[in-house]
């Protein structure tokens, strides 16, 4: 099948390249639910992998113990090769609900990581500039999170994570409370920034869409405990026009197998 | 460059001049209504008055009158010289005192367990009865009055702050956390800009409350300040000069109100400047 194919394709590119983050025999319960149960994956340098699962497999939480927010019941997280016990400058999350701060403007919100970092007012509204211009959001500098619709706070949330200049970006459904115009926008807006910068992705989302739309590995989690049933590295070429992909048939194959795939969890 | 791309669709969803047209309109109607209303309340009063109502009860142009008597004379403002004090010391006091404990009762589960209780017991209790007590430990003089201010002003501010910090946006907290945020940090950059629309609420009943203290404790305790002139006016049958004090008093700590407002949306809610 294709899907073997695809696999067999995958651990050749995977020796190839580095891994900068890894999770090793990860479970973790909450009380007496089970969220997580033996995961281990390798993500590469430079790469965007997708966390993809029906909602309440346990992307969120594998997440936030890569982010050092919570901690695992059992196993480990490496980045770099250093053990993660709490954040760390060289990761970045962007949060499902923006978590903007309401008081404070784009710019600071922007500028906020530095911020916390004791990074001096100018040179820390300099770098925030660049990067909300990098996002679309010039000339927006001075509004307040309320003035923005959603597509545009969560790029404020991404300016955020990109200002700390980390080298892994986590990214917690980013799109799931944007709208579905500007959040096809945005993915677009996406894959081209990945292009620019050398950084590596970690992003989680219930959309198969989505994640064969913008990944270069889909990592597919099972329900209840959170398993990884399959690793996916869909092989399309985005250089071109961020459009054509949709039409791209290699896309539509692999949607259609993962979808194949994913049905047995679905009532 | 490529990625610079604003879209169309995000860009329209912001109609900020409709936005900003309506805000003026709406702004600029709450001014008049509230002088209209003031005018009817004035009208009110005034004709009471001429009925009148009762004998105690004086017109609302002769109150004015007596306004500027208790001014021109001095006695009024040496009143204010004397109740000023213990007030804003009062106040001060239990701003700092309330905001602080609230905080850490908010933060930590001993501060809580040990200091929330008392609270919640001194804010049920009718707490004037409390303030004839307090001259039999501080005498009659200056620290009475400030006393009486905290007692009365104290609860409602450090619940209120408690509360909170209490309920403060856990999203925001993580935020911080993910972003290396010292606790100082979380507490500073956080925590109270996020508490403090309900914190400032606390200040204002606060402040309220210690007005209250301030002329319950020198019309029941120490015959000084302005509670003294009300009851100094009283006994000569002066109802025009004792409901101009009471009505300067009242007047004054609307005032007091106002500018708290005004303070909370200029420092810490810059975003509500508009709303
Ligand atoms: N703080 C928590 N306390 C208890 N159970 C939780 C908590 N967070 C998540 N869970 C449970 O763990 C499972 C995985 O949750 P989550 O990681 O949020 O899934 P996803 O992000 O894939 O939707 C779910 O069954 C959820 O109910
Ligand atoms: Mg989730």
């Amino acid at each position: 099948m294709a899907v073997t194919a695809l696999r067999e394709k995958q651990s050749a590119v995977h020796t190839s390249v580095e891994a900068i983050v890894e999770v090793k025999g990860i479970c973790k319960s909450y009380g007496n639910v089970e969220a997580l149960r033996d995961i281990d994956l390798d993500f590469p340098r430079g790469k965007l992998t997708s966390l993809l699962g029906p909602s309440g497999c346990g992307k969120t939480t594998l997440l936030k113990i890569i982010a050092g927010l919570i901690g695992a019941s059992a196993g480990s997280v490496t980045v770099d090769g250093k053990h993660v016990s709490g954040p760390g400058p060289e990761r970045a999350f962007v949060f499902q609900d923006f978590a903007l701060m309401p008081w404070a403007t784009v710019l600071r919100n922007v500028a906020f990581g530095l911020e916390l970092r004791g990074t001096g007012k100018t040179e820390r509204e300099e770098t925030a500039r660049r990067y909300i211009a990098q996002v679309g959001l010039s000339g927006f500098e001075d509004k307040y999170p309320h003035e923005l619709s959603g597509g545009m706070r969560q790029r404020v949330g991404l300016a955020r994570a990109l200002s700390v200049d980390a080298e892994v970006l986590l990214l917690d459904e980013p799109f799931s409370a944007v709208d579905e115009q500007n959040r096809r926008k945005f993915q677009e807006d996406l894959i081209r920034l990945r292009s620019k910068q050398n950084k590596t992705f970690i992003f989680v989302t219930h959309s198969i869409e989505e994640a064969v739309y913008i990944s270069d590995r889909i990592v597919l989690l099972s329900p209840r405990p959170g398993r990884v049933s399959q690793v996916i590295e869909p092989d399309i070429n985005r250089s071109g026009d961020p459009d054509r992909i949709h039409r791209d048939q290699h896309y539509l194959d692999t949607v259609e197998e993962i979808w194949q795939g994913l049905k047995q969890y679905v009532e | 460059m490529a990625t610079n791309v604003r879209t169309e669709s995000e860009a329209t969803n912001l109609t900020l001049p409709a936005t900003s047209e309506e805000a003026i309109g709406l702004r600029d109607r709450p001014i008049i209504l509230r002088l209209v209303s003031i005018a009817l309340f004035a009208g009110i009063w005034e004709i009471a008055g001429r009925i009148p109502v009762s004998f105690a009860f004086p017109t609302f142009s002769d109150t004015i009158a007596a306004f500027f008597g208790l001014i021109a004379d001095g006695s009024m403002p040496a009143a204010y010289l004397s109740t000023l004090q213990p007030l804003v010391l009062g106040v001060l006091l239990s701003t700092f005192l309330g905001v602080g404990i609230g905080i850490v009762c908010g933060l930590s589960r001993a501060g809580e367990w040990l200091l929330i209780p008392v609270f919640i017991v001194l804010q049920a209790a009718p707490v004037a009865a409390f303030i004839p007590l307090v001259t039999f430990v501080y005498g009659i003089g200056m620290t009475a009055k400030t006393i009486a201010v905290m007692i009365l002003a104290l609860p409602v501010i450090v619940l209120n702050t408690y509360k909170a910090v209490r309920n403060v946006n856990e999203s925001l907290l993580v935020m911080c956390r993910s972003f290396l945020g010292t606790r100082w940090q979380t507490i500073t950059r956080i925590i109270l800009p996020d508490a403090s629309p309900v914190i400032f609420a606390g200040l204002r009943l606060g402040v309220a409350a210690g007005f209250v203290g301030v002329v319950l404790a020198e019309l029941l305790i120490t015959p000084t300040g302005i509670g003294d002139l009300i009851t100094f006016h009283r006994s000569r049958a002066d109802y025009a000069e004792m409901y101009a004090t009471i009505a300067s008093i009242i007047a004054l700590s609307t005032l007091t109100l106002v500018f708290l407002q005004w303070i909370e949306v200029r420092v810490f809610r810059p975003e509500k400047r508009g709303a």
